[in-house]
C-alpha cells in the first residue's frame, strides 16, 4: 500500500468521499425545517494502484456497498472527489462515461438476480459490448475469451439457455465473465461469493484470483468475510459506520489488529470445534445510529477501551509504520 | 476449484436436454391458457367476433340503414323473424340481423382501438413515472388521480355531447379515463423491477436510460400490459354501448348500443319485440365477458401463485 500510495498516479483515487442519504424527518424536524441525514460514507480516502487487490471489510450497513457504487459512478457523492486514472469521474457524460464504463466493472453479490431472466446467456454476455458500441464482428471472440477466462465451456454449450437453467456457481462465473468481456482495468466485487454454497465458493474465488493475476486487474473486494479477504487481497481497509478505521497489508492487519473494532472482528471468526467455548466479544451493544453528526470516535460506545478523550475528539487515520494506518487514540 | 469444474462438466449433457427457446416457452404458456375452459370460451367469442366483423359484408342480408318494403308496397315494419328477415325488422322496417352483423364491426374497432391505446398509453406513463421518479412521477400520478376521480359514464357522455358525437370521441373518452389503472399497476411493477440487480448491471455495463427502460425493464412488465389491455376491450365496448344507448352515439354507425336505444325509444319492450333487443344485448354481454375470461386465464399464467 505504501508503494501504491506514494506512486503519483494510482488507478483509483478517492478523497474526502462522502455520501449522505436523507433520513425520515420527525415532527419536530418538520417544524424546525431540519433535514436529518444518514452518513453512509463519511469522508473516506482510498487509493487503488494498477493491479492491486484491496479488501473492504465491515459489518452490514457500514457503507461498504455504497463506497463501491460511488467508485463506479452508480450513485453520486454528496462531497469529495474520485479520480479514475487521473480523470475526475463526477462530470463524465456521453462517450467519456461509456469509456469509463468499459474500464470499471462490477461483480454482483447475488448471481440469481444479476442476470436479466429474459435474456439468454449468449445475450447476457454480449450486452456490455452492445451497450458500449463495440463492433459486432468481434463480439463472439470476446465472449468466448471471457468464458475461457472464467473456466466455463464455450458458448455453444449455452446456446438457447436462460439464467434460471444454470447453477449458482455457473451463474456467478457468468456474472464475472460479463464483467470481463469489456476487458476492464478495475472491478468492484461486492460480496462475490456470499450467496454461493460453500462447496463452490473456493472454485469461484480461485477463478477470480487467477483472472486478476493474469489480466493485471485492480480490484476492490467488498466483504464481511475475513477468510475471503485474507485469501484474495493484498491490502485491507476496515470500515465502521462510514469511516475507515484501519488499513494495512492484509496478513499483518489480521494477525495483529490495532483498532479495537478490527480486533473484535478477528476474534468473532468462529472456530469449528464442538466444545467451542468462545471468549465473550470485546465489544458492547449494537451499531450506534448513523444519523446526525456524532462527536468523537464513532466506535466509543461499543469500545471496551474507551476513555474520556474518545468522546471529545475524533481520532484521525494516522500512520503507524509498515504501511499501516489506524484511527484510534489508544492504538 | 476441482469440485466446481467437475460440476460444470456434469451439468453439460443435461444442459442440452433442457435446452429451450423463447418460442417453446411461449408455447407452453399458451398450452396452459388453453387448458382453462373460461379462456377457451373467451378466445372463441373473440374469434367469432373478428370473423363476423371481417366478413360482415358477405353475412349481411340487407343494408342495415335501409327501410325495407313489402311486396304490397307497405313498409316492412315490426316483422317477426322469418326467412327473409332472419331476426325480424325494426319499427321503421330495417333488418335487425344485418344491423347486428354491422354492429360487430363497431364493437371490434372501438374495443381493440381503445384497448391498444389504453395499454400503450398507460404502460408508457407507468414506465416513465416509475423509472424516473421525482417530479415527473409526482406530476403524472397526480394526473392519474385526477382522471380516476372523474365519474366514468357522465364524462364520456359530456365529451360525446359537447363535441361532435362520433365513435372516435368514445374511444378518446375511454382512453382518457382508463389509462390511470394501467399506469399505476405498471409503475408499481417498475418500482420493483428497477431495484433488481440486473438493471444496475445494465447501467454499469454502459446501457443508456432508454435502453434500460425499453430493453431491460419493459419486457419484464409487458404481461401486465396485455392483462390490462384485455380488460379495457370490455370496458370500451360497454362504454360505447352505454353512450349510444343514452343517445349520444354516432348516428351514422349502427352499433349494438344504438340498436338498444332505437328499440327502447320505440317501445319495443312493450310491443314484445324480443327478436329486436335481445340479440344486441346478448352480443354486448358475450363480448365483454370474453375480455374478462381471457384476463382471468392470463392472470393464471402470469401469476401462477394465485392458483389454489
Amino acid at each position: 500500500m505504501t508503494a501504491a500510495q506514494t506512486s503519483a498516479h494510482p488507478l483509483v483515487a478517492a478523497s474526502g468521499l462522502t455520501k449522505r442519504f436523507a433520513a425520515p424527518r420527525s415532527l419536530s424536524d418538520m417544524f424546525s425545517g431540519h433535514q436529518p441525514h444518514v452518513h453512509a460514507v463519511d469522508g473516506i480516502d482510498l487509493r487503488i494502484a494498477r493491479g492491486e487487490s484491496v479488501g473492504l471489510l465491515g459489518e452490514s450497513g457500514c457503507g461498504k456497498t455504497t463506497t463501491g457504487r460511488l467508485l463506479l459512478k452508480l450513485t453520486e457523492p454528496s462531497a469529495g472527489s474520485i479520480a479514475f486514472d487521473g480523470v475526475a469521474i463526477d462530470t463524465l457524460k456521453g462517450n467519456a462515461l461509456t469509456a469509463f464504463r468499459k474500464r470499471a466493472q462490477l461483480v454482483f453479490q447475488n448471481p440469481f438476480d444479476a442476470l436479466n431472466p429474459r435474456f439468454t446467456i449468449e445475450r447476457v454476455l454480449a450486452e456490455p459490448l452492445v451497450n458500449t458500441g463495440v463492433e459486432r464482428a468481434s463480439h463472439s471472440d470476446k465472449v468466448e475469451k471471457a468464458l475461457a477466462q472464467v473456466r466455463l465451456p464455450p458458448l455453444s454449450r449455452f446456446e438457447g439457455l436462460f439464467p434460471h437453467q444454470l447453477s449458482g456457481g455457473q451463474l456467478q462465473r457468468i456474472v464475472l465473465a460479463r464483467a470481463l468481456v469489456l476487458e476492464p482495468d478495475f472491478i468492484v466485487a461486492d460480496e462475490p461469493v456470499s450467496m454461493l454454497d460453500v462447496s463452490v465458493r473456493a472454485g469461484v474465488l480461485n477463478v477470480m484470483r487467477e483472472v486478476r493475476a493474469t489480466l493485471g486487474l485492480a480490484a476492490l473486494y467488498i466483504s464481511h468475510d475475513l477468510a475471503l479477504v485474507r485469501y484474495v487481497c493484498s491490502t485491507t481497509l476496515v470500515m465502521y459506520l462510514g469511516k475507515i478505521v484501519e488499513q494495512g497489508p492484509t496478513a499483518d492487519l489480521l494477525k495483529t489488529p490495532l483498532h479495537p473494532y478490527t480486533r473484535a472482528l478477528v476474534n468473532a471468526v468462529p472456530v469449528p470445534r464442538v466444545d467451542q467455548s468462545h471468549e465473550p466479544l470485546p465489544i458492547i451493544g449494537n451499531v450506534s445510529d448513523a444519523r446526525g453528526q456524532p462527536r468523537g470516535c464513532r466506535f466509543r460506545e461499543r469500545c471496551p477501551m474507551a476513555v474520556a478523550r474518545c468522546a471529545e475528539e475524533e481520532p484521525p487515520l494516522r500512520d503507524c509504520g509498515q504501511g499501516r494506518r489506524v484511527a484510534c487514540h489508544l492504538a | 476449484m476441482a469440485s466446481s469444474t467437475r460440476g460444470c462438466r456434469m451439468a453439460a449433457p443435461d444442459m442440452a436436454a433442457r435446452r429451450t427457446t423463447v418460442a417453446s416457452g411461449l408455447a407452453s404458456k399458451l398450452a396452459r391458457l388453453l387448458r382453462d375452459p373460461f379462456t377457451v370460451a373467451g378466445l372463441t367469442i373473440y374469434a367469432v367476433l373478428i370473423i363476423v366483423a371481417v366478413f360482415a359484408d358477405l353475412l349481411m342480408t340487407h343494408d342495415p340503414g335501409e327501410i325495407l318494403f313489402r311486396a304490397n308496397g307497405r313498409v316492412a315494419a315490426n316483422q317477426p323473424p322469418s326467412a327473409a328477415y332472419l331476426l325480424g325488422t325494426t319499427n321503421l322496417g330495417r333488418d335487425v340481423y344485418s344491423q347486428l352483423i354491422g354492429g360487430s364491426r363497431i364493437a371490434l374497432v372501438v374495443g381493440f382501438t381503445a384497448a391498444i391505446c389504453v395499454a400503450a398509453f398507460g404502460t408508457l406513463i407507468g414506465l416513465l413515472a416509475g423509472y424516473f421518479g421525482g417530479k415527473l412521477d409526482a406530476i403524472l400520478m397526480r394526473l392519474a388521480d385526477l382522471a380516476l376521480a372523474i365519474p366514468f359514464l357522465p364524462f364520456a357522455i359530456v365529451l360525446a355531447g359537447f363535441s361532435r358525437s362520433s365513435t372516435t370521441n368514445v374511444i378518446v373518452a375511454v382512453v382518457l379515463l382508463l389509462w390511470p389503472n394501467t399506469a399505476r399497476v405498471i409503475r408499481a411493477q417498475v418500482l420493483t423491477v428497477k431495484e433488481r440487480a440486473y438493471v444496475e448491471a445494465a447501467r454499469v455495463t454502459g446501457a443508456s436510460d432508454a435502453r434500460i427502460l425499453f430493453v431491460h425493464v419493459a419486457p419484464n412488465i409487458l404481461p401486465l400490459t396485455f392483462l390490462y389491455g384485455s380488460v379495457a376491450i370490455g370496458w370500451a365496448i360497454l362504454t360505447e354501448a352505454a353512450v349510444s344507448f343514452v343517445g349520444f352515439g354516432d348516428a351514422k354507425n349502427i352499433s349494438w348500443g344504438y340498436m338498444l336505444q332505437d328499440a327502447f325509444v320505440s317501445q319495443a319492450l312493450s310491443r314484445g319485440s324480443w327478436h329486436w333487443f335481445v340479440p344486441p344485448g346478448l352480443c354486448i354481454i358475450l363480448v365483454v365477458i370474453a375480455g374478462f375470461f381471457i384476463a382471468r386465464g392470463a392472470e393464471d399464467v402470469l401469476f401462477p401463485k394465485l392458483r389454489s
